[in-house]
């Protein structure tokens, strides 16, 4: 959902005046981005959900420190991240491993799934079940700092700028990062895709 | 000055975006003409894109917003 920060400067006022149940409104648009971002980081749903409930309350609690100097959305997310870095922190002091938490140095040149044609994938074939399978397992296996900038510019739709303030990161390096998480997903998806092509009419109306 | 393929990969996501000038642009449009290699994976990049964009790949749990709501009355009850 596009941010509008007249509707969400109008709900802090009203909050701030004492109409809390206005909280809920102003929260609604970010519930997504908040839960995907910590999705991201933490790996799993349940972790997700719980430190998404804990951002949100956070958020709640802070508001009187949003100043809108940035959006609300991206203070949201910087406090989500915030969030799930913490309780990443925390897992790795426990288990005394190091997170690979990957760099930009990471990888080299990049060679993509050569093909010599390519059949569109319409939207419609996410009707099978295995196709978003297929999706989710592949951005999973980016490295975060790729899985959490595709997350945010290609699905939640947010751009460079916002992208950039939510992590923390410049604008030069969300798009290095978007650019090979896109080229990753292509080798990896590629290959896979071309089994959901819709089927082409034979030469007597049979399936090809 | 024609590029070569390797050269088109390092800008098929600037591209996708429109990020890149209008000189590099034509020069990568030229090469597409007549690339059919470089054709498909630009079409299969989109593709990707598209397709993990569209909402159904990635859905909220079953119940997580009436269960975030839920919370966040229980948190202005304990307030009051």
């Amino acid at each position: 959902m596009a941010p509008n920060p007249e509707f969400e400067a109008e709900c802090i006022r009203r909050i701030q005046a004492g109409e809390k149940q206005v909280f809920h409104d102003l929260i609604r648009p970010c519930e997504r981005a908040i839960y995907f971002m910590l999705l991201s980081l933490l790996g799993n749903e349940a972790d997700a959900e719980d430190a998404a409930q804990e951002t949100v309350i956070k958020v709640y609690r802070n508001l009187h420190l949003f100043r809108g100097e940035s959006q609300f959305r991206t203070w949201v997310l910087s406090i989500a991240r915030n969030e799930g870095l913490g309780r990443l922190r925390k897992l790795r002091n426990r288990r005394e491993d190091s997170l690979d938490a990957g760099t930009d140095e990471q990888t080299g040149d990049y060679t993509p799934a050569i093909l010599t044609s390519w059949r569109e994938i319409p939207t419609e074939a996410l009707e099978r079940k295995e196709l978003g399978e297929l999706l989710r397992a592949a951005i999973a296996d980016l490295p975060e700092i790729y899985r959490n900038v595709i997350l945010l510019r290609d699905i939640e739709e947010m751009d460079v700028r916002e992208t950039s303030a939510a992590l923390g990161i410049t604008e030069g390096a969300v798009k290095v990062r978007l650019h090979r998480a896109r080229a990753f997903l292509q080798k990896k998806l590629a290959p896979e895709l071309k089994g959901f092509a819709p089927k082409r009419k034979g030469l007597f109306g049979w399936g090809a | 000055m024609r590029i070569d393929c390797k050269h088109v990969w390092q800008y098929i996501s600037p591209y996708i975006d429109g990020e890149i000038d209008a000189e590099l642009r034509a020069r990568i449009e030229r090469h597409l003409e007549t690339c059919e290699i470089c054709s498909a994976v630009l079409d299969s990049t989109r593709n990707v894109i598209v397709l993990v964009a569209d909402e159904r790949v990635y859905e909220l749990p079953a119940g997580f917003s009436e269960r975030l709501h839920a919370r966040l009355d229980k948190e202005f009850l304990g307030e009051t």
